[in-house]
């Protein structure tokens, strides 16, 4: 279990982040070391002894103002396989709820010592906020529409695992449609800032009222037709429709959503014939998916993101905490 | 009321009404201004050497939320339309009258009446009661009316009385819980947005409506392009409308929220660059009438939260009077320009005898050095709270000394 150093900047160089606020300022050779130290834990967590001991005695708080399950047991989880204390600081039952700000729960949390904080919050900026506050190296677990990073660098795992025949592990030239809400999804926003760094083309494909403003800046494509959206892609990534945040206001109904919008198995034939198929769940299917499409043995990789969820969140959390670990060229 | 013995301002340079800055001196007795020109200070006068700055009216600031007697003295502001958005909203005559009695003698409040009950859009206040008790124009507070049916009886009803209507205008429908204009930034930061066609939309709506009713309507803050060629347009087919800013939407852009800058979270939003000098030719033209201040300082509880959780709003009296002296500088507007846009205009809005130096006016009167150095410090501000997004910017403009009534008042002195 060593890390890919060979091809990167000595020590602290290769990523000298605090925190992991957002994809948003990370160069291209910042996020593929993050990619390239998890490949040891996905390697690591396909053994039956999947233990490594290096966060002996770090303490990890999950810190989740928002519901989460996936995000949250894929930390837990994480900083668990690698020897650390986690503890979840679950909503319902903290102080914000009796009015505490924010700044003083993260305050609270800083002068337990966590050794990092991982934090979920559903307003955007949340977590800059408290990364500005605490000692502590913080890890963005999704803030409001902002970004949600691992989600980003886990999807980008799957993709380079995926295409590894194919590319030999390369980006460029890679045409990745997104398909969903784009305008609330903070993993649209962290994808597109990912993988266009990395060299790949990426589309987005919604109605008009779900793609935010001058998103082209971003060096996303927009599409309003599916069919067209998916023409010749290398991967289709589809998006969670968040039916409960939409009330009518944005489409009409589910079915006419996947009327338009859904990938059927039928649509899918646009794209490349080993085009991969990703979602990042919870999954809606039949509305944003079909059945046949989200379990199709070869193509779909959904369960494959969340074995990389795993691998990506034990390099951020190793990679982060070297500083407090005294690792050598990291102090 | 004021046994005050008279004042005499000497070697200043008056700011005229009639666009003149002239050499000379200002005495003030019983409260109003006496004799300008050439006057020469009787005895039992004090005396007040300007050093040949600038002396002009105290500035009346159009629209704030809240009463700040240090930051306004600071500013050089000697009265102040306070915004009916106060809790409780200033809807019944009896917080009118409390609030208009608010700030005597040394700073003078001049309330806006609420013009719904609660300011929730439906009912009408009891505008005429509240104007008997002191109310000198009407205000929508930080909303618009949405239902066009009530905005239409308010101005009918504005237009019996002779008051004017202050409104924010923007689209409710369309800005929803938006906190930030539509564009890259928004997009990038992740922030709920609105589009900035939300603004000429409501402008459209109130002008047609003014027009209809025949009342006076008062866009206290246009922000955009679009929005501000509809006034234009509206001026120039001779509808009774006048239109505000604030200097924050002529220096910034929505890139100041960058790093989710909360002291930049205003209402309306920051709007795109080409908006922002859009302002600035509407300054120019004279399509704007008022510049104000919209001070509403805040706190940490409602600035130090995530973007979206932080109250909008800046505290905006100290830098007033510097950053419209930039667009003098800047060659955009002259001296007296500026002093119409911070006193004379806001002033006859709202129908008070004060804003310029003339006979008879109430003597209200501010010297000013349009080109002192210094450094605004969100630490160190005489506001009630520091949440300016001009922190730690150099501005050049000061208040030496501020008179209300003919009576120094405490403006803090700038460092010599």
């Amino acid at each position: 279990m060593t890390s890919p150093a060979l091809s990167y900047p000595e020590g602290s160089a290769a990523f000298p982040h605090e925190s992991l606020v957002g994809i948003g300022g990370l160069a291209p050779h910042e996020i593929l070391f993050l990619l390239d130290e998890a490949e040891q834990w996905v390697e690591l967590n396909r053994h039956p002894q999947k233990h490594d001991d290096r966060l002996t005695g770090l303490t990890i708080i999950n810190a989740f103002f928002e519901n989460s399950t996936r995000t949250l047991l894929s930390f837990e989880i994480a900083g668990k396989r690698l020897g650390a204390d986690v503890v979840n600081m679950h909503v319902a039952q903290s102080s914000i709820k009796k009015g505490e700000t924010l700044i003083d729960t993260a305050m609270t949390l800083n002068a337990m010592h966590a050794d990092a904080i991982v934090i979920r919050h559903g307003s955007s900026g949340a977590v800059q906020l408290i990364a500005d506050k605490v000692d502590c190296p913080v890890l963005n677990a999704g803030d409001g529409q902002h970004e949600h990073p691992t989600q980003a660098l886990l999807d980008a795992l799957t993709i380079r695992h995926a295409l590894r025949n194919k590319t030999g592990g390369s980006f460029n030239g890679l045409t990745v449609t997104l398909c969903g809400d784009i305008l609330h999804s903070r993993v649209a926003r962290s994808n597109i800032l990912c993988l266009t760094s990395l060299g790949a083309h990426v589309r987005i494909c919604a109605p008009p009222a779900l793609i935010p403003a001058d998103i082209e800046a971003m060096q996303a494509e927009v599409f309003h037709d599916f069919d067209a959206a998916l023409d010749g892609a290398d991967v289709v990534m589809m998006l969670r429709l968040q039916l409960e945040r939409m009330q009518g206001q944005f489409i009409p109904s589910a079915r006419e959503y996947r009327h338009l919008f859904g990938l059927t198995a039928e649509r899918l034939a646009r794209a490349r014939p080993d085009a991969l198929v990703m979602h990042p769940g919870p999954m809606n299917r039949g509305v944003e998916i079909d059945s046949d499409v989200a379990d199709l043995a070869d193509r779909s990789h959904i369960t494959r993101q969340v074995e990389m969820g795993v691998a990506i969140r034990m390099a951020c959390l190793d990679v982060l905490t070297r500083k407090v670990r005294r690792v050598e060229g990291w102090t | 009321m004021s046994a005050a013995p008279p004042l005499t301002i000497t070697n200043g340079k008056l700011v005229l009404p009639d666009g003149e800055v002239r050499d000379g001196a200002l005495r003030c007795a019983d409260g109003h201004i006496a004799a300008l020109g050439d006057e020469e200070p009787q005895p039992g006068d004090i005396v007040h050497d300007a050093q040949g700055k600038l002396v002009t009216p105290g500035l009346v600031d159009l629209g704030v939320f809240t009463i700040d007697k240090p930051a306004f003295h600071f500013g050089g502001i000697t009265r102040a339309a306070l915004m009916p958005d106060q809790s409780p909203p200033l809807d019944i005559p009896a917080r009118v009258r409390f609030a208009a009695s608010s700030g005597k003698p040394d700073f003078w409040v001049h309330p806006l009446a609420a013009a719904t009950r609660g300011l929730e859009g439906t009912e009408l206040a009891e505008i005429a009661l509240m104007r008997d008790a002191g109310a000198r124009a009407i205000a929508t507070g930080r909303a618009w009316i949405a239902d066009s049916g009530t905005m239409l009886r308010v101005l009918q009803y504005a237009a019996m009385l002779d008051m004017v209507v202050c409104t924010h205008a923007e689209d409710s429908g369309m800005t929803g819980s938006a906190v930030a204009t539509s564009g890259e930034i928004a997009t990038r930061l992740g922030l709920p947005s609105a589009p900035a066609e939300a603004e000429p939309l409501a402008i459209a709506r109130d002008i047609a409506l003014a027009e209809f009713a025949g009342a006076r309507l008062h866009l206290r803050q246009v922000t955009t392009a679009r929005g501000l060629d509809l006034v234009r347009a509206a001026k120039d087919r001779g509808v009774a409308v006048t239109a505000g800013t604030t200097p924050a939407y002529f220096m910034l852009s929505d890139l100041a929220l960058a790093h989710f800058r909360t002291f930049a979270h205003l209402s309306p939003p920051l709007r795109c660059e080409a908006d922002r000098k859009a302002v600035l030719d509407a300054v120019r033209d004279a399509t704007i009438d008022v510049i104000a201040s919209s001070h509403d300082p805040r706190g940490p509880e409602d600035k130090r939260l995530p973007f979206a959780d932080s109250a909008p709003g800046m505290a905006g009296a100290e830098t007033l009077l510097p950053l419209t002296f930039n667009l003098v500088r800047d060659g955009v507007i002259t001296t007296s320009r500026a002093i119409e846009l911070l006193a004379t205009n806001p002033a006859r809005i709202l129908g008070v005898n004060a804003g310029h130096l003339a006979l008879g006016a109430e003597a209200d009167i501010a010297v000013i050095d349009p080109d002192k150095p210094w450094i605004v410090d969100s630490s160190e501000m005489a506001a009630r709270a520091g949440n300016t997004p001009f922190d730690k910017q150099p501005v050049q403009g000061r208040v030496l000394a501020l008179f209300k009534g003919g009576m120094r008042v405490g403006a803090k002195q700038a460092p010599s």
